[in-house]
């Protein structure tokens, strides 16, 4: 490697020629001989060169004081253990290096090998404990004096096996022990070729709870900035995994032996470490930065050199991971100090390039040198951050200092650049709204299952709004506080259906709560955005703004946090966990496949190449926030795949023996795949769609258990997906290519999945071309979304809120102070509200329906468009028309048909299934006509529709055309459905209406047949119901007693009560059913009372009764509101009943005559028949009654008989002109 | 009528072992003059219930059944015009109208074969006049026709004011010209929650002091006094659930409520004691009180 190097810095061989070797193998027959014989004899070391090269500049850096926000999970007392700093003046390191470094002879070189890679495999001690966040009592330190090398670097894994536990220490020297990576044959997968060193993931401890996977290739310095997200916070699976595996460490101690005795053999020395870091300044707030002065740097030429290749290796995407390179770059330009070395080290060497072994960045001038060439390499890719950052970037003095014309080409940029990537409102909840098409009973297999689900919504959002309270409360926890709730709640889910529906309902509140939009365009929530306009978007700006500072989410951590699930992503993961149900888990990974499928066919209308307009700007807009909203969505729920169905094989590590790895690989590689990504992501390459499948699958695998990547069939994921990195390179910009920020967003997500903890290191940089390079379909490239500028810089930061670290680390240099603990950066949440637009209509058949392909293909996509959503809208319109009117008298028909036939049976007692089956029989072949007036409706109201939603300019034929082709699909739809659902859906309907009918046949008689309301001049002023029922309640309870001497009624108030109850018999405005019942009922109880005389009259106590004559007008009012007002039966046999005619027993003497007068009335008013009352007093015989009464009754008995059966009106004229002229029973 | 907490407990303070008579509404009412007369009765309802509910369970053991009998038949025995099982009931602190159907059920325990099912005995409570015993049809009656908080009269009169208060809340829409489903329509449509009604276009109601109007999709209309009891019991049975469905919402307790209680606001359910005046529509501008 170093070798590679070293004909680089003695002009031996052209850059341009070591990065094509490196990259492709330089077969190529470009390079000169000289050049390729120079560099064939390295061969076998070509693929460690990158890893070594990064680890070599982060080695070199090592002594560099880092600025930027510090990592608040350090104690004060770590930064005691400074000098264990990230490759920090390492002990013994400075010997490993100069052994790296030789400088001579491929073979010494090539020997080294090994142990540079090895080193380089991970990162320095520091990176190992940074990416823990643990202080010094790390696993690191605790082993005390080993090579920084090894501290951090993956234990070779062979030698945890058995195969090599007989063995003695290992003899890392030994290239067939431990060849180099490099040297491994290509296509060789680790599981078969035993020999192949598979680096574990752990050192064990900090890595366990996933937390970022700082490898070689992260920030060497030792802190992240940004807050690290809390151990529960940042654990993907939640709930904290425990760490460690003993054996491993004893291991390392063995091999930390093993290397010292070989570092102790080294010929050449090892630099002293400066001990325990006491000479360093700790690295706070209050370290100011060295000044950077171009002159002093110390050999600029070789600098420029390893820059060259550096920004090279970049602009190639032979690193993994180019936002990582660059956030390592700003920390160098950044730097605040360097700590001082040895005075050896500092010399100049004698040579003009300076000799190898000496420190390439001796000063911080020199880092900001290198800084600064870097950048300037870098600008196309800087030149697409957010404002903020080039802005910052821009003013940075050390940038300009070192290069004015970068700092004008940033700050043009900076003026250039519209985009502001800004902040949205974090979502408030907002529930999934119920339509009843897809969850009303009809949708359940049974009243109880509607039910149940009933209760589980609530139940789920009161789990969701309990959280939103008090999840961020100290000591709060999800399962303690919801678990057992969310149980209880999943074991009541117990028909399959039922399960689906909470799928969706979990799914859709998922979409809405993580990805919900907010912000552009002022609308909240989706929310009536109008209404929220006419209050002044000033105020609601205000406020919204008010509300991001209040509640700006915590900082990404890190340049590369590992996968995590932010705000109330947390919620949904946790809830999956609590639940804990493999139903419920099946039933989401199905709906979230099918979800994911259906998002990935996103089709994106081509952009008018033609008319580069405004008006194609403003489709455009809507386009790519279409696609946004898709992306966003489609990333969000293959998270949620990725974790559910890689949920059962979660671990915190990888399986310790190889034999166990192995049975684990031959097991796992039996499970079919949850969904095809492979075939998806072919399909997505293929037809160069990758910018819309690859970030989806990106978070579908980051949450890959550490086997994941050992199976085949994700081994070839990962290939492609390398392919893919390499070949994403940004400088190229020929036609047909993808968009530059396309592939940024491409090569920023892959990066970041060549981080996480899951994936092995090794996968990077030991994959060679034996991808089944994927064609591209030339044939489909061109309608390819790659093609297309779909991502904007905010979708870019979106998607991946670490680059913001980038601007964060600026910032921090701006602020003079690395105090600041962060908050820049913000979770930034998608601003778009689009709803995706409608699918696209399949018209596959026909010559016309080629021909409607033709006719759109020169139009614009916008007439396209219009043309399915006329056709979509108005052929679901002309269904839900059908039901609303065809179906509907349908439904009359069936109700009066009912009618009829319950008539007619009422005497026979039909089965009601039967009646349907006859209703229906009739009914269904009128279904018929609906294909008919369906087809009417979509001729008369599609063209009308695509005709006001086309431009006025449209030209007559095409607008003839589109109208035709829109009525065409519409008919399609409309009668599709129609035939093949218009008879269930008669049948339906007709059942409901039947099952109606019979019900209101039942036991509530009131609520049938019609109703008068009350007349057109009412204006519903009488009394409310409720107030008579209880005064008349009153009137009874103090007819009943007990009383207080001084209670009573006076007649006028039951003259001016029963006046009222005629009013609200007559407004029937407020009156139900019940009420008139009881009215009913209480007027008969009080025209009881009034016969047997037992209301209390206020007045003089001598004349505590009523008058006769008001009694009996009181009387002659009831009968005339039970004749002509109450429109529900009056229960008039009460007036006989045992205990309204017992209360005359009570009376002394007993008047009969108000009774009779009564019983004649009904009769004669028709209220009740003669037979019916015969009936009554029948019956009143058979009760026992004191003798004398028994006798008095029956004597009213016979009399009433013998009547005649019509009363003759003088009788009853004379006996109310005479009222006291009533018989009295007793005397007759 | 919307009260301080502290105001709400000094009248709930006021109704400690009152029985649910006309003579204690009486005395209620003269007691706190100012307020109406509605949202008295209203309170003093709830927290008899409350009290009953909490009281419950010690009138339905076996012994206290027997017990209540006994005195029962001992005291109409003696003389079974008076309001024997009325006055048992003030005595032992228990609604009239259910120690009537404690005794009724008891009754027909003795006298029938099988058991009284529910259906029968509220028939029964509902008509007395079917009761085949003419002297504990006279005292069942009185009990019903005295209890101002329990038995079918009161539950009618209930049922009856909640559907006014809908029927006045829909003119009002009606006036308004705000077009809603009504709970027919939705049960019709088939939603398995049905607020009174739900507004086909959301509008939003400004508060005097708050910055944003609170967007309303429903309203339920309650005619009753929203305490903290039956208001926690409704959030959790209907108004969250309408949330869950519908989003944010409007509930008009038309006798008043804890002002404490419409905290909700923020997240979506909003209290009043009236139909609110400060609306503002889709397309115009505040619609004049």
């Amino acid at each position: 490697m170093a070798a590679v190097l070293e004909s680089l810095l003695r002009e031996e061989v052209s850059v341009a020629a070591a990065v094509r070797w490196i990259a492709r193998g330089a077969q190529s027959s470009e390079g000169d001989a000289g050049e390729a014989a120079a560099l064939s004899s390295l061969r076998p070391l070509r693929k460690e060169f990158v890893p070594f090269l990064l680890n070599f500049l982060r080695e070199q850096s090592s002594r560099v004081v880092p600025q930027g926000p510090p990592t608040p999970a350090k104690t004060p007392g770590s930064s005691a253990a400074l000098p264990g700093r990230p490759g920090g003046p390492p002990r013994g390191g400075r010997g490993a290096r100069s052994q790296l470094f030789p400088p001579t002879e491929p073979l010494s070189a090539a020997a080294e090998a090994p142990a540079a890679r090895r080193g380089g495999r991970r990162r320095g001690p520091g990176q190992a404990r940074e990416r823990g966040g643990r202080g010094p009592g790390s696993l690191e330190e605790g082993v005390g004096g080993e090579s920084p090398l090894w501290a951090g670097s993956r234990r070779p894994r062979a030698a945890g096996s058995p195969s090599r536990a007989r063995s003695d220490p290992p003899n890392l020297s030994n290239l067939e022990e431990f060849p180099p990576v490099g040297s491994v044959p290509p296509g060789s997968a680790g599981r078969t070729k035993p020999s192949r060193r598979i680096n574990p993931t752990p050192v064990s401890e900090e890595r366990s709870l996933s937390k970022p996977k700082t490898c070689f290739t992260s920030p060497p310095i030792n802190c992240v900035p940004g807050p690290q997200p809390s151990v529960l916070d940042s654990s993907p699976w939640g709930q904290g995994l425990t760490a460690g595996c003993r054996s491993l460490q004893e291991e390392r101690e063995m091999l930390r032996k093993e290397r010292s005795k070989q570092l102790q053999q080294s010929p050449a020395p090892a630099c002293p470490t400066p001990e325990s870091g006491s000479s360093l300044p700790t690295r706070t707030g209050n370290l100011t930065a060295e000044p950077a002065d171009p002159a002093k740097v110390s050999s600029r030429q070789r600098l420029e050199l390893v820059a060259l290749v550096y920004s090279s290796c970049i602009a190639e995407n032979l690193v993994p991971n180019l936002f990582l390179e660059l956030f390592f770059v700003l920390q160098l330009l950044t730097a605040r100090r360097m700590v001082a070395a040895k005075s050896s080290d500092l010399e100049p060497s004698p040579g003009v390039l300076g000799s190898p072994e000496s420190p390439l960045f001796q000063s911080v001038h020199d880092c900001v040198f290198f800084a600064v060439q870097v950048l300037e390499h870098q600008f196309q890719v800087l030149s697409c951050l957010d404002k903020g950052t080039l802005k910052l970037l821009a003013e940075n003095e050390r940038l300009l200092c070192f290069s004015p014309a970068l700092q004008g080409r940033l700050r043009a940029a900076y003026e250039g650049s519209v985009a502001k990537v800004s902040l949205a409102m974090p979502p408030a909840v907002q529930a999934v709204s119920f339509q009843p098409e897809t969850d009303n009973r009809a949708n359940f297999s049974s009243d109880r299952a509607f039910h149940t689900f009933k209760k589980q919504r609530d139940v789920f959002y009161e789990v969701l709004r309990e959280w939103e309270d008090r999840h961020e409360e100290p000591g709060w926890d999800f399962e303690k506080g919801l678990g057992s709730r969310i149980r209880a709640m999943m074991g009541q889910l117990s028909a399959a259906c039922s399960h689906s529906h909470f799928v969706r309902l979990f799914q859709k509140q998922l979409l809405q709560m993580c990805q919900s939009p907010g912000g552009a365009g002022g609308t909240i929530l989706g929310e009536a955005p109008d209404v929220l306009s006419v209050l002044g978007a000033d105020k609601l700006g205000r406020l919204r703004r008010l509300q991001e500072r209040l509640a700006a989410p915590q900082s990404s951590g890190g340049p590369c946090p590992p996968p995590s699930f932010p705000g109330c992503q947390a919620f949904f993961r946790d809830f999956i966990l609590s639940a804990g149900s493999f139903q419920f888990n099946q039933h989401l990974m199905d709906s979230l496949s099918l979800k994911i499928r259906e998002l990935n066919g996103f089709v994106l209308p081509q952009p008018e190449a033609s008319e580069e307009d405004g008006e194609a700007d403003v489709d455009w807009q809507g386009e790519r926030r279409q696609f946004a909203v898709v992306l966003l969505s489609l990333r969000l729920l293959a998270k949620f795949l990725g974790f559910v169905a890689f949920l059962p094989y979660r671990g915190p590590e990888p399986p310790p023996t190889r034999e166990l790895q192995d049975s684990i690989l031959a097991l796992r590689s039996q499970v079919p795949p949850v969904l095809d990504v492979r075939a998806l992501l072919q399909q997505g390459l293929r037809a160069h769609r990758a910018v819309l499948t690859v970030p989806w699958l990106v978070e579908f695998l980051s949450l890959a258990d550490h086997i994941v990547p050992m199976l085949d069939y994700y081994r070839s994921i990962f290939s492609l997906l390398l392919h893919l990195h390499r070949s994403l390179v940004l400088s190229k910009d020929s036609d047909g290519e993808m968009c530059f920020l396309n592939k940024l967003l491409l090569l920023a997500v892959l990066g970041w999945l060549f981080q996480i903890p899951t994936v092995p290191e090794d996968l990077f940089f030991v994959e060679e071309g034996q991808v089944d390079v994927f064609e591209m379909d030339t044939e489909t490239s061109e309608h390819g979304l790659d093609g297309v500028p779909v991502v904007d810089q905010h979708l870019l930061y979106t998607c991946c809120p670490y680059i913001g670290e980038l601007r964060k680390l600026l910032a921090v240099w701006v602020s003079g102070s690395s105090g600041r603990s962060g908050g820049f950066v913000r979770k930034i949440t998608p601003t778009t509200t689009t709803s995706l637009g409608a699918p696209p209509l399949r018209t596959t058949q026909g010559l016309q329906a080629q021909l409607a392909q033709a006719f759109f293909h020169n139009q614009p996509p916008s007439l396209r468009r219009t043309v399915e959503f006329v056709a979509e809208r108005i052929g679901s319109n002309c269904v839900k028309h059908i039901k609303a009117t065809l179906v509907a008298d349908l439904v009359h028909q069936a109700e009066s048909l009912l009618q009829e036939q319950l008539v007619t049976q009422r005497q026979e007692g039909g089965d009601p299934g039967q009646l349907l089956e006859i209703l229906c029989s009739q009914l269904c072949p009128h279904g018929a006509q609906a294909l008919t007036q369906g087809r009417e409706f979509c001729q008369k109201k599609s063209p009308g529709a695509v005709r006001a939603l086309l431009p006025e300019e449209t030209p007559a034929a095409v607008l003839s055309s589109a109208e035709n082709i829109a009525v065409g699909l519409a008919i399609e739809k409309a009668c599709t459905w129609l035939s093949a659902n218009i008879t269930a859906l008669i049948r339906r309907e007709v059942k409901a209406a039947v099952s109606r009918v019979l019900r209101a046949q039942g036991p509530e008689p009131a609520a049938r047949g019609c109703r008068r309301g009350c007349s057109r001049a009412c204006e519903h002023r009488a009394p409310l119901p409720s107030h008579l029922i209880s005064a008349i309640k009153d009137v009874l309870s103090v007819a009943v007693g007990p009383r207080d001497p001084e209670e009573g009624v006076s007649p006028e108030h039951l003259e001016q009560l029963l006046g009222q109850l005629g009013q609200t018999l007559r407004c029937r405005q407020f009156l139900c059913p019940p009420a008139e019942q009881h009215l009913a009922k209480c007027s008969v109880e009080l025209a009881s009372l009034l016969v047997a005389d037992q209301i209390p009259v206020l007045g003089p106590p001598a004349q505590h009764q009523l008058e006769r004559g008001q009694a009996r007008r009181l009387l002659h009012t009831l009968l005339s509101l039970w004749k002509d007002d109450f429109q529900v039966p009056v229960p008039l046999q009460l007036l006989l009943s045992p205990r309204n005619v017992g209360l005359l027993a009570d009376t002394r003497p007993r008047e009969w005559d108000l009774l009779l007068f009564l019983l004649r009335e009904l009769v004669e008013k028709g209220l009740m028949g003669r037979k019916e009352i015969e009936a009554c007093l029948d019956s009143l015989r058979e009760a026992q009654w004191p003798e004398d009464f028994a006798e008095e009754l029956a004597t009213l008995f016979n009399l009433f008989l013998a009547e005649p059966q019509v009363p003759e009106p003088q009788l009853r004229a004379c006996e109310l002109v005479q009222p006291n002229r009533g018989t009295v029973l007793a005397q007759s | 009528m919307i009260l301080t907490k502290a105001q709400y407990d000094e009248i709930a303070q006021c109704l400690v072992s009152v029985p649910p008579t006309r003579q204690s509404l009486r005395k209620l009412k003269q007691r706190f003059p100012s307020q109406s007369q509605a949202t008295l009765l209203s309170i003093f309802s709830q927290e008899y219930q409350k009290h009953i509910k909490r009281t419950h369970a010690k009138h339905h053991t076996s012994e206290a059944i027997e017990s209540y009998y006994q005195r029962y038949l001992h005291g109409v025995g003696k003389n079974g015009a008076a309001p024997v099982l009325l006055e048992l009931a003030n005595e032992v602190d228990y609604a009239p109208s259910l120690m009537a159907r404690i005794i009724l059920e008891r009754f027909l325990q003795e006298h029938e074969e099988t058991p009284p099912s529910k259906s029968v005995i509220n028939s029964l409570l509902r008509d007395p006049s079917q009761i085949p015993d003419g002297v504990l049809a006279n005292q069942v009656y009185q009990c019903t026709v005295n209890d101002c908080c329990y038995g079918p009269l009161v539950d009618c009169i209930k049922h009856a004011i909640g559907h006014e208060h809908e029927i006045l809340l829909r003119d009002l829409l009606l006036e308004k010209n705000l077009s809603f489903l009504d709970e027919d329509q939705l049960r019709a449509k088939g939603y398995d929650k049905t607020p009174d009604f739900i507004l086909q276009v959301p509008v939003v109601m400004l508060c005097p002091l708050a910055v944003e109007g609170h967007i309303i999709h429903w309203i339920e209309s309650k005619a009753s006094f929203g305490d903290e009891c039956s208001h926690h019991a409704y959030l959790h049975d209907q108004f969250w659930s309408y949330w869950n469905r519908f989003g944010p919402g409007l509930v008009i307790y038309w006798y008043g409520f804890i002002q404490e209680l419409d905290c909700n606001r923020e997240r979506g359910i909003l209290l009043k004691a009236c139909f609110p005046t400060d609306i503002v529509t889709l397309g115009h501008g505040a619609a004049a009180p």
